[in-house]
């Protein structure tokens, strides 16, 4: 029945339907949480109100009252919980980026006995999820004295992540290897070649590793609602949370501007990256 | 010589070695150990062999959560891969804008899951919320979603379409890479769109969707953040996870041992749900290389 490449008229037309019905769909939570954290309470928890700010004016009122409050009324420090996060985020990620280095290297570069099989049980420990280890870490980090502070969050970064290694591995392996040997008949050891080879060329695929795992560190709930015991250590994800039980009756547009402050600067760092960023993420899936 | 190499990889990788001893093979087996004793941080644990497991087999709570997460992994897992693939085939034709489109597509998943489950509870909610007032405007009648025991779950597994997009992007990455020739021959062949699917583009990518599947059992079979922000595991239980036990067992109840018995359970239910997906796979999955 259906014959053709679809590229008629009617089937272009219907595409760019589907396209924008798509888009339009997968950006209405986003469209809608910066809406409502625009409009006054009342608006907010009516049943009748408007799904957009009465008007330009009103919207920016009504933000700067929201926001303001979100911000400044003490309920919760957003602006602490904001540091913390960060701080946490950026140890990791530095964490992240100089073990993985350092190992990928290893993998993709040092030929030894057991590579492949020590390999093989890296991509592995990926389908561990963290509940099943999440019991008995928090016994270790408690029996090392690190509950209560950021550590058990940022340490264990330093021993690199499987995901963020098998991705530097994959672009490694890119590299001609004449590079290495040109480096090594220049008097080069294998730190010479990784540190000036290596590193330079895979700077884009460095930056991917950072960009996701900051984001995986930001967005992370269950990890600081095990390791973190102590209010003020809390990060954005469970301020939220704890924003949310506070309020009890539910202000909305408060709810919605605490989430905008969150989500923003996820949002900014993918669109600013967001093309190395999905590539990085389909080469998870090339090996098959 | 040999040794010498293999012990220059083996310090090259020690950072992750070291890491993967400590943070992932000392917790499974002090988690093993742990599962067979009575602890609550309090006191030295005492030995009680398997008793928590047995008394796993008639815990109400166990059975909530074991049918709670089997159902959801299975109805997730079909509906994502679905919904990925046919948006990738959409992402992957010639149009206009079509990196905005990706875009707009994929930017819901890198957002926080807290946040997304935080708008996602206004979003469904009865009299509020935009998807009752959306279908009201429609003349349909919306369900109470958070205080009926089926529309809760409903609402928790149709909140994962916002997420779609790694496994989106890494079905377009693959859809690439489906050779055009293979679509021109079916094609003067007079195999139709729906056949060309079915015949060709499918057995092209379905090394991809069994990777993607995987990866999907593991994300679905660890489900806590979104029901424990939209519904905290109600009503009555009926969108109460397998990780919210494990967490509540150890965090709430203070049981560390009952704690670890679930957490290894839950290890050994992944591990055999994968070998058998990937034993499975083999006999459905095409590959390229493969063929004589």
């Amino acid at each position: 029945m259906i014959v053709g490449t679809g590229t008629g008229r009617f089937g272009r037309a219907g595409m760019y339907l589907a396209l924008g019905l798509c888009a339009l769909v997968a950006l209405l939570p986003v469209l809608y949480m910066v809406s409502i954290s625009l409009q006054p309470a009342e608006q907010a928890m009516s049943d009748s109100g408007m799904l957009l700010p009465a008007s330009p004016g009103s919207a920016a009122r009504d933000g700067a009252a929201n926001y303001g409050s979100v911000l400044g009324d003490g309920t919760v420090d957003f602006p602490l919980y904001f540091r913390n996060t960060l701080v946490i985020a950026l140890l990791s990620v530095a964490g992240v980026v100089v073990s993985s280095v350092l190992v990928a290297y290893g993998f993709a570069r040092v030929p030894w006995r057991g590579r492949g099989a020590c390999f093989l049980v890296l991509l592995a420990t990926m389908m561990i999820p963290f509940p099943v280890v999440m019991v008995p870490l928090f016994v270790i980090f408690r029996s090392l004295g690190w509950i209560g502070t950021f550590m058990p969050l940022w340490v264990p970064a330093w021993f690199g992540s499987a995901f963020s290694i098998f991705l530097l591995r994959q672009f490694y392996l890119t590299i001609p290897r004449e590079l290495d040997e040109a480096a090594r008949i220049d008097g080069c050891g294998h730190l010479g070649i990784l540190l000036r080879i290596l590193v330079p060329l895979s700077l884009p695929a460095i930056l991917v590793v950072a960009l996701l795992h900051f984001m995986y560190v930001w967005n992370d709930f269950l990890g600081p609602l095990v390791f973190l015991t102590h209010r003020d250590q809390y990060t954005l994800a469970l301020g939220l949370e704890l924003y949310m039980s506070r309020l009890g009756t539910t202000p909305w547009n408060l709810l919605m501007a605490a989430s905008t402050i969150m989500v923003v600067p996820v949002l900014l760092l993918f669109l600013l990256a967001q093309r190395s960023f999905i590539e990085g993420i389909s080469t998870s899936g090339v090996k098959g | 010589m040999t040794w010498k190499r293999t012990l220059t990889g083996l310090l090259w990788i020690s950072p992750w070695l070291i890491g993967f001893a400590c943070f992932t093979v000392l917790p499974l087996v002090l988690g093993a150990w742990y599962s067979m004793t009575d602890w609550t941080l309090l006191e030295a644990p005492i030995a009680v062999g398997t008793e928590h497991y047995a008394r796993m087999l008639g815990d109400e709570v166990v059975h909530a959560a074991t049918w709670n997460t089997l159902i959801y992994i299975a109805i997730t897992i079909p509906l994502l891969t679905i919904v990925s693939i046919a948006l990738a085939m959409l992402l992957s034709r010639p149009a206009r804008f079509i990196a905005f489109w990706r875009v707009a597509v994929f930017a819901p998943s890198v957002l926080p899951l807290v946040a997304l489950a935080t708008i996602f509870k206004l979003m469904y909610d009865g009299e509020l919320g935009v998807i009752n007032r959306g279908l009201e405007a429609t003349g349909l009648q919306g369900p109470e979603w958070f205080t009926d025991e089926i529309w809760a779950m409903v609402a928790i597994i149709l909140m994962n379409l916002w997420v779609v997009g790694p496994a989106m992007v890494i079905y377009l990455a693959s859809l690439r890479d489906v050779p055009r020739d293979l679509h021109e021959a079916a094609s003067i062949d007079g195999v139709g769109r729906w056949g060309r699917l079915v015949h060709v583009t499918l057995p092209m990518i379905s090394p991809v969707i069994l990777f993607n599947v995987i990866i999907g059992l593991v994300n679905a079979a660890q489900v806590f953040v979104v029901p424990y922000i939209m519904t905290g595991g109600g009503p009555n239980r009926a969108t109460y996870f397998w990780s919210m036990y494990v967490y509540d067992a150890a965090f709430r109840y203070g049981d560390m041992g009952y704690a670890s018995a679930l957490g290894i359970v839950q290890f050994v239910a992944i591990l055999l749900l994968t070998i058998g997906l990937l034993l499975v796979g083999r006999r459905f999955v095409f590959y390229r290389g493969a063929v004589s």
